[in-house]
């Protein structure tokens, strides 16, 4: 082992690395160096590569080229628990835990201490869990399951994994994304500790508030390349900013004039017990309304809701004055209601179906005549959607499995606009698309609204909200804790609304009125 | 010996810790189930003593279920990974031949034989376990393909033969008749088998492993588990359980003709849900399993007694395994709205 201390040689150490899916390249040269004894901030956006680096230090995927060094010593981690058993420990986005098993399981699966005899000793694992969340300060009982636990009580769980493994390495991939104001303080305090007892500590996030807060040293990804890496006390957040989005920023968000009309949805009251209580929305003709919120807030749930997906116990939704019933989504496509889901590959495509039979989907009643439905009538419907949206592909018979991220959320939209509906819910309208493609659905929505839809938009991406909406409603643990104009939404007012628990923070009811910024 | 894993400790933050031990044996899914079977039991036997207070009927409570408790065992491991094994009365049906054949044509000791027969049982269960792990078809479908291809190597093999008690050595014949203290000694093999998969389910590494691949196998893999050697496990010794229960069957019947086994498997899986297993994987217990054999083999045995025609029989089993199922999802639904609506008050 060549780490003696006072070395050099940084702990991780990556260089040029790559690797690809198929022809999707997620990485092209990913760099990266963390000594001991540092909090090393790795910055980009979604798309970035950091997810991707991120597991191959982990050992869930093996790199196609470049180096990867732990400790001076070059390694090729063929799985989770040979990068376990050498130090390293991740945090990922979001936390994988076991419902069904205890807490204390949870913390040590696949390396449970055992007596002489090579049984599991319980009674020393619980004592350690104990011991563990002592240390952490957390109180969570050990024999509880893990269902059910919030985000910010997975995350302590999976970083409780961490301290147990005694990491030299810790990677945090976005640890902070779902948690509030002192869950984050808590989290910041246990990084810091790490780093003090020299441990190496990798901590990816969106915040920059957090990052230069927190880190050291920062390196900045972008499009699955290495960009810069600085000591933190050398560089502003401006200049951060402009080399992570490769451009100046004001120009990324097209957002049109449009003429707000009448109320198009309305949602009072909204209650599903343990997801969401009580919210109330609106959506106007011509208006974008954001509706942010940590991961986890109740947005998606909310939004399924609405659409009748999911169940809600109390509570009512119209559109265009009509009431839309409670679970009954079909209904809720008459009335003009459309759901673009956040998770386009499980819930928004037959991947395994062409192009051509995904756009027509929701409009299959009307395309057939005596109830047949023909390739041809389908295909000339849905080449003139897929022309709208600029779908590149090759013809409407290409699979939409084979399709890149972009290119699949146009066949949704293409889907949910030839319903013509009155109100596009959207829900995370760029997640996981290249950055080119995200401004064409940018200027689409806003083009759609210029045209009197109205359009709510779920997203985690606070640049987005921000430069989309014409007002943000903000949720926190399901309850809806602001609603702020485009003038009054910054990132401070949002982020604050979004980690206040339900104390009646941020703007009151009063200030609902639209006031146009743009 | 009560397995309780992961007992649904839902409000668990009891002061007292006897209190909530107590409370977690009350809440756990098997007691329902052994008090389902001591009710039946009451029941029938309050219309017929003889169900349980003749030496016949004493006998049969527990020798009947012995051979379903075994499959029930394996089942329930396999299922608790989030497989499932259907192939297991063909491997019975199989390693039941196989045995008699041994005897018939060799001289080979029962011990030996007995060894063959499970070692054959477990090579055919890795086999399913080998095509589910590295084919990625789901253990439905493959083992669905391995009942009728080992039932087919067995109808080939045996053809029209039927092999004879007389064929048997009497050592073995006596062994399934014969009682120890009153217990048959075939429901002793069984206890013996349940006792050891619940010891390891509960105590080692690879069997918590199987519950934590039943739970989430995405997790599974990040947490760097070797999966696919675990479930190579699980269908390793269910296969050979069945294996066992081969023998089990020779040892109590005698007579091994071509239908052997036939349809057993799906008592088996019936079983293992009855008894709490729940079929999405993660939790239950094989000791569950255990009762699930039980119940089911009274029933078979109780409702005639209870003047219950033999064909409603079936469909009696029948609502038992969707009571089952149903009564799984509402109660994890409501543990799993608990425990939410617990995080929202807090």
């Amino acid at each position: 082992m060549p780490t003696t201390p006072g070395s050099t040689v940084p702990a991780l150490r990556l260089a040029e690395v790559t690797k690809s899916f198929g022809s999707v390249v997620a990485l092209r040269s990913g760099s990266l160096a963390v000594d001991a004894g540092s909090i090393h901030a790795l910055v980009g956006e979604n798309g970035a590569g950091k997810s991707t680096m991120v597991k191959i230090i982990a050992g869930l995927y093996r790199r196609d080229g470049g180096t990867v060094e732990f400790q001076g010593q070059e390694v090729d981690f063929r799985s989770t628990a040979e990068a376990k058993a050498a130090g390293i420990a991740v945090i990922y986005q979001e936390p994988t835990l076991f419902p069904d098993l205890s807490v204390t399981e949870n913390l040590f699966m696949g390396r449970q201490p055992t007596n002489r005899w090579g049984r599991i000793d319980r009674r020393a694992m619980r004592a350690e869990a104990e011991a563990i969340f002592t240390r952490l300060g957390v109180d969570i009982d050990p024999d509880r399951p893990a269902d059910g636990l919030s985000i910010a009580d997975q995350q302590i769980i999976e970083i409780a994994k961490a301290l147990s493994l005694d990491a030299r390495v810790l990677v945090m991939d976005e640890p902070t994304a779902a948690l509030s104001g002192n869950e984050v303080d808590r989290l910041m305090t246990v990084a810091r500790t790490l780093r003090d007892a020299g441990c190496a500590v990798v901590f990816i996030s969106h915040r920059f508030d957090e990052v230069f807060d927190l880190c050291d040293t920062i390196t900045v990804m972008r499009d699955g390349a290495y960009v810069s890496t600085d000591a933190v006390a050398d560089v502003t957040v401006d200049e951060i900013v402009r080399r992570l989005v490769g451009r100046e920023v004001s120009d990324l968000y097209p957002k049109q004039h449009a003429e707000i009309g009448e109320v198009l949805l309305e949602v009072t009251g909204l209650t599903q017990p343990g997801l969401f209580t009580d919210i109330d929305l609106t959506v106007r003709a011509g208006e974008i309304v954001g509706l942010a919120g940590l991961v986890g807030a109740g947005r998606s749930e909310v939004a399924q809701a609405v659409f009748g997906v999911d169940p809600y116990a109390a509570g009512e939704v119209r559109v265009a004055g009509e009431r839309v019933p409670p679970r009954d989504p079909v209904t809720a496509m008459d009335l003009g209601l459309a759901l673009v889901p956040e998770d386009r590959r499980r819930h928004g495509l037959v991947l395994d179906a062409p192009i051509g039979r995904n756009i027509t989907l929701a409009t299959r009643g009307r395309l057939s005549r005596g109830g047949l439905l023909t390739s041809r009538r389908e295909n000339a419907t849905a080449k003139e959607w897929a022309a709208r949206l600029e779908v590149k592909a090759a013809a409407m018979d290409t699979l939409a499995g084979t399709l890149s991220g972009g290119n699949q959320q146009k066949v949704v939209l293409a889907k949910w606009l030839s319903t013509a509906p009155k109100v596009l819910i959207i829900d995370e309208p760029t997640r996981g698309i290249d950055v080119g493609t995200k401004s064409e659905v940018h200027r689409l929505l806003s083009s759609l609204a210029a045209d009197g839809m109205g359009i709510l938009m779920i997203s985690s991406e606070l640049p987005e909200v921000l430069g989309m909406a014409d007002r943000v409603v903000v949720l926190c643990e399901g309850r809806k804790t602001a609603e702020l104009s485009r003038a009054e939404a910054t990132p401070e007012s949002v982020m604050t609304a979004a980690t206040s628990t339900a104390t009646g923070a941020g703007s009151g009811p009063g200030s609902t009125e639209m006031e146009h910024a743009s | 010996m009560t397995a309780l894993d992961t007992p649904p400790a839902a409000g668990a933050a009891s002061p007292s810790r006897g209190g909530s031990r107590l409370r977690n044996v009350l809440k756990a899914r098997e007691t329902g189930i052994l008090l389902a079977l001591l009710a039946f039991l009451a029941v029938t036997t309050a219309i017929n003593p003889r169900f349980v207070f003749s030496t016949d009927g004493f006998r049969d409570l527990f020798l009947t279920p012995s051979i379903l408790v075994v499959l029930a065992v394996g089942q329930a491991m396999v299922i608790i990974t989030r497989n499932v094994d259907l192939s297991v009365g063909s491997i019975l049906g199989l390693t039941a031949y196989l045995a008699g054949r041994l005897f018939l044509d060799t001289g080979l000791p029962i011990l030996v034989v007995v060894l063959v027969a499970v070692l054959a049982g477990a090579v055919l269960g890795l086999v399913n376990g080998l095509l589910v792990a590295f084919a990625r078809v789901p253990a439905l479908v493959i083992t669905l393909g391995t009942l009728y291809v080992y039932r087919g190597i067995y109808l080939q093999w045996a053809g029209s033969d039927r092999i004879n008690a007389s064929d048997i050595p009497d050592g073995l014949l006596s062994f399934g008749t014969s009682s120890l203290l009153g217990i048959p000694q075939l429901a002793i093999v069984s206890f013996v088998v349940l006792a050891l998969a619940a010891y390891w389910m509960r105590t080692s590494r690879g069997g918590r492993e199987l519950y934590a691949i039943g739970s989430d196998p995405a997790a599974a893999t990040l947490y760097g588990l070797k999966d696919k050697q675990r479930i190579l496990t699980a269908f390793a010794a269910s296969g050979a359980l069945a294996g066992l229960a081969g023998i089990l069957y020779v040892s109590r019947y005698g007579t091994i003709s071509s239908g052997v086994g036939l349809g057993i498997e799906l008592e088996a899986v019936g079983a293992a849900v009855i008894g709490g297993v729940a079929i999405f994987g993660g939790s239950g217990t094989v000791v569950g399993a255990a009762i699930g054999a039980y119940l089911l083999t009274s029933i078979d045995r109780g409702l005639p007694i209870l003047g219950i025609p033999d064909f409603w029989q079936r469909a009696v089993v029948g609502l038992l395994i969707l009571g089952a199922i149903v009564l799984d999802k509402v109660l994890a639904e409501r543990q799993h709205t608990k425990l939410l609506a617990e995080r929202h008050r807090s």
